[in-house]
């Protein structure tokens, strides 16, 4: 790990030993070297201050001077370049817009009986 | 992100998530570009065309400047403590230092190798 003497800047604030465990955690890595682990938690660094003013710039947590969960999440979905994190901030549902949406579906497919309809998974979470 | 924006603790875990993601991502990538140069150990370039691979360009400016920085650093660290060493010894050796450190440098690239020279699984 990188030891800076105190009361000097830190060059990068991530720990490099946590940065080292995700990347071991890697099945096909074998050894990875001091620059390219510093790199990588500096690029980390550089990429929550990415998604976190994105997110603030489009999002509407800003009319509340804030950021939040869905400010992320929206960033996720609508902007290519932060796709790869869709899956694990997915859009939120109030669960009794969930209950109402599958209710809905059920009535839609007695209707129709050819009507097959796929589920909509979105996940809930509270 | 400016002064007094509150960030919920939703968000917060958020963020960690995804940082851990990336730094997933990122390494994924890295090795795929140390698999095609044919080497086990990632190295720095690696990971810099992992960035640009992942659409990440802007960061590669700002990355390489914090790398000479660090390389600079630990070169410090390195010499801080063979002048500690070389204090023990005789003072002639100050004289030889400045041959010395060229090959230092060689060597040090291969000192960093082997601290991280695990094979795993």
């Amino acid at each position: 790990a990188a030891r800076v003497s105190s009361g000097e800047n830190r060059l990068v604030s991530l720990p490099l030993s946590r940065i080292r465990v995700i990347m071991k955690s890697s099945p096909e890595v074998s050894s990875i070297n001091q620059d390219a682990l510093f790199l990588t938690a500096k690029a980390t660094e550089l990429f929550v201050q990415y998604l976190a003013t994105y997110s603030y710039k489009h999002g509407r947590g800003k009319e509340k001077n804030a950021l939040t969960y869905s400010d992320l999440s929206h960033t996720a979905e609508e902007c290519e370049t932060f796709q790869f994190l869709a899956d694990i901030l997915p859009k939120k549902i109030l669960a009794s817009k969930y209950l109402k949406m599958l209710e809905k579906e059920k009535r839609d497919g007695e209707v129709g009986e050819d009507d097959e309809e796929d589920e909509d998974e979105e996940d809930e979470n509270e | 992100l400016p002064d007094g924006v509150n960030i919920s603790k939703e968000a917060r875990s958020a963020i960690s998530r995804a940082a851990s993601v990336f730094v997933l991502y990122a390494t994924s990538c890295a090795n795929n570009f140390a698999m095609k140069g044919k080497r086990k150990t990632l190295n720095a370039s690696d990971v810099l065309s992992a960035m640009e691979e992942m659409e990440f360009q802007r960061f590669v400016a700002p990355l390489k400047e914090s790398l000479e920085v660090y390389r600079r650093e630990q070169k410090g660290k390195k010499e801080a403590r063979k002048d500690k060493d070389k204090k023990a010894d005789s003072e002639e050796q100050d004289k030889s230092r400045e041959e010395e450190n060229d090959d230092d440098d060689e060597r040090m690239e291969e000192e960093e190798q082997n601290d991280e020279e695990e094979v795993d699984n």
